[in-house]
């Protein structure tokens, strides 16, 4: 069984939801980004996002794009992120870990060549921001060779017709977009959630997870009661840059703690 | 036969519909909507009124005599695009599409802008159908190409300068689709050149296809046969697929595009994704050849002129260079601006940056072919908007 099955089966069983929190790798270093993995995992991540920077953020808000420039400027890459995953897991064999990104970084290197190293080094799933379920076909093919978990976006817009769709590729958990934006806005529509969330449920059989403008604690309790895991990615990626290198594990740390705290309030 | 795109927007390998799921469903409804109106007789009957009286189509083709007998071989026509009302053809496009808006009820238009031909078409067709127009463009590309803001403003659009990354068209580009993927449902994205996802090629192909079905009835009253060649500048590549896609079953006329070579495209800085063959990626909704390093991180391209200066290319252009059915050359800054002094002094015409590409290539092979062969270049685009940029180049202020 993969890891993010184990994962959400287990927390199922505990009726807990999960939390998912996403942060760039590479920000603002290279150095920091394997520290800050374990650190979340200690603090009560149940399973990582870990975003690849690319030049051309189309989805992102200023924030994440932001982290892609500063990872970029460090000569963060594909290559150098599934090096940091290889890392990470010498430590750590259960957390399941995302990459989410572009798929042009991707198609550089080659979905067969991809998907071959993430099964090496230990990644669990793939999101690719602008490959929607009608570009797959390649990645979907090699990734499922590999044994990883295509993840796939829904959106406030899908229709029907498309979340069967994507019932259909979806492997892991499947990620509801709780707002029509880029990542970091701040109109999440929690009546849209409440109301979105059981139409998804009548086509997909996997855990559904809720992310884009969950900013505090607050609202992640809100959406969390709705889902079956929260992702949290422009709030902790805005914590880490407004770190101090001394601080930066511990105030992530914090934060992560207390959006977990805010998750398992009954 | 040639017939492209397939019913999933591929030409071949390239093209398709790589954007986040947000806006899958508004390029599907424009997909359909813009199926439904395409062969509709009167949203036909209203393009064509406001081609002709609006725009002041059928845009001339001219013989550049003086230049073409200086230069010693082949004659140089121009289609002149130059003269349409905003000074381009981006004003074809704006229009086709302003006129799919209207009947899809959005109240709101964007725009991306490089040179800012295709921002003040936006902005123009706006204000002639009455609909608010945000036009995003590269802090750079703004100071390049001041005259241009200040229209697209006068027109009552705002213009939002784009900081981010190389602060050119594609940041331009990366913005604008932030926007709609936040107000996709009472936004229509006028998408200004023939790339980007699926419809987007197809529909402004089938927009700019005005000016090679003109040519084609044109030349043969002028010279009583097709030309030898049509030649055109390509950015992303509208004015250029627009003259080429009717002269594809000409077996007879070559077809070139001409792009960016910056400082040449040994060099590195260069705006050439075809003639340089980069490596096939994927960026702004569709996949085609594309400027970027052995990472995928797209890089900085150069070209003195902002039209062109854009790391990858329309879909259809990558299909044809697979193909062969066109070639594709690259013409650098100072052959560009070699070409448009010439058509200044020659012919009294002052040219776009980016159609003095077009018009380089032209002055570069002409002069190697008999002097009844003809040269048909696309003049993409009149240079009022350049003026800062070549008194700059010649150490000059305004
Ligand atoms: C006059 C002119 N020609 C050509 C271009 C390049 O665009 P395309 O390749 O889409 O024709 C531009 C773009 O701004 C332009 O303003």
């Amino acid at each position: 069984m993969s890891r993010i099955q184990t994962t959400f089966d287990k927390l199922k069983q505990q009726q807990r939801r999960a939390l998912i929190p996403f942060f760039t790798a590479g920000d603002p270093k290279p150095a920091i980004t394997v520290p800050l993995l374990h650190a979340m995992v200690a603090a009560g991540a149940d399973v990582i996002e870990l975003g690849v920077p690319f030049s051309d953020p189309m989805a992102d808000g200023p924030t994440i794009q932001r982290a892609s420039e500063r990872a970029l400027k460090h000569g963060m890459s594909l290559r150098g992120v599934l090096d940091m995953v290889a890392e990470f897991r010498k430590q750590d064999s259960t957390t399941p870990l995302v990459l989410m990104g572009y798929g042009n970084p991707i198609e550089a290197m080659g979905w067969e060549t991809f998907a071959r190293r993430c099964a090496e080094v230990g990644v669990d799933g793939v999101l690719t921001v602008d490959f929607p379920p009608e570009e797959s076909h390649e990645a979907f093919e090699h990734l499922q060779a590999h044994g990883i978990d295509p993840i796939f976006l829904i959106a406030p817009t899908t229709n029907e017709a498309r979340i069967e769709l994507v019932a259909r590729l979806a492997r892991g958990y499947v990620y509801y977009v709780s707002l029509k934006g880029v990542t970091g806005a701040g109109n999440l529509d929690l009546s849209d959630i409440a109301h979105k969330i059981p139409q998804l449920r009548k086509h997909i059989r996997l855990p559904i997870g809720v992310g884009f403008g969950i900013r505090d604690a607050a609202t992640a309790h809100a959406v969390s009661k709705l889902c079956d895991g929260v992702v949290v990615g422009s709030r902790i990626v805005q914590e880490i840059e407004n770190s101090s290198e001394q601080k930066v594990l511990e105030n992530v740390a914090k934060l992560v703690r207390e959006l977990r705290v805010a998750i398992d309030q009954a | 036969m040639y017939n492209f795109p397939d019913s999933s927007g591929h030409f071949g390998p390239y093209g398709g519909i790589y954007m986040a799921e947000t806006l899958i469903p508004a390029v599907e409804e424009l997909r359909s909507q813009y199926l439904r109106f395409r062969d509709d007789a009167e949203f036909k009957a209203e393009f064509a009124y406001e081609l002709k009286h609006y725009v002041g189509r059928p845009s001339p083709i001219y013989h550049a005599k003086r230049l073409s007998d200086d230069l010693g071989g082949a004659q140089i026509y121009l289609k002149r695009e130059d003269l349409n009302h905003t000074g381009a053809h981006k004003i074809n496009n704006a229009i086709g599409q302003a006129l799919l808006a209207k009947r899809m009820g959005k109240k709101r238009v964007i725009a991306e802008t490089g040179a800012g031909m295709h921002g003040v078409a936006t902005a123009t067709v706006a204000a002639r159908f009455g609909m608010e127009c945000v036009v995003y463009m590269g802090a750079e590309d703004i100071q390049r190409q001041a005259p241009n803001v200040f229209r697209m403003k006068l027109l009552g659009a705002t213009v939002v300068p784009v900081e981010s990354g190389s602060k050119t068209l594609k940041d331009a580009c990366n913005e604008a689709i932030r926007d709609w993927v936040t107000n996709v449902e009472s936004t229509f994205y006028i998408f200004g050149t023939a790339a980007g996802p699926h419809p987007y090629p197809m529909m402004v192909r089938d927009f700019q296809c005005v000016i090679g079905n003109e040519a084609k009835v044109q030349m043969p009253e002028m010279i009583g046969r097709q030309p030898d060649a049509v030649i055109a500048c390509v950015g992303g590549g509208s004015n250029a697929i627009g003259m080429f896609y009717p002269y594809i079953e000409e077996k007879n006329v070559r077809i070139i595009g001409v792009e960016a070579g910056g400082h040449g495209v040994g060099s590195g800085a260069h705006a050439a994704p075809l003639t340089a063959n980069a490596k096939v990626g994927v960026l702004h909704g569709n996949k085609v050849y594309l400027m970027q390093d052995e990472n995928g991180q797209i890089i900085e391209t150069h070209s003195i002129s902002a039209g062109l200066d854009y790391p990858g290319v329309g879909p259809e252009h990558c299909l044809l260079k697979d193909l062969g059915r066109a070639e594709y050359v690259a013409i650098t800054d100072d052959e560009a601006l070699a070409a448009f002094d010439a058509l200044c002094r020659f012919e009294g015409i002052i040219p776009a940056l980016e159609s003095s590409h077009a018009l380089a290539h032209a002055m570069k092979i002409a002069p190697g072919m008999a002097r009844d062969k003809v040269l048909l270049v696309n003049l993409s685009g009149r240079g009022d908007k350049d003026m800062n940029t070549v008194a700059r180049i010649k150490g000059i202020t305004l």
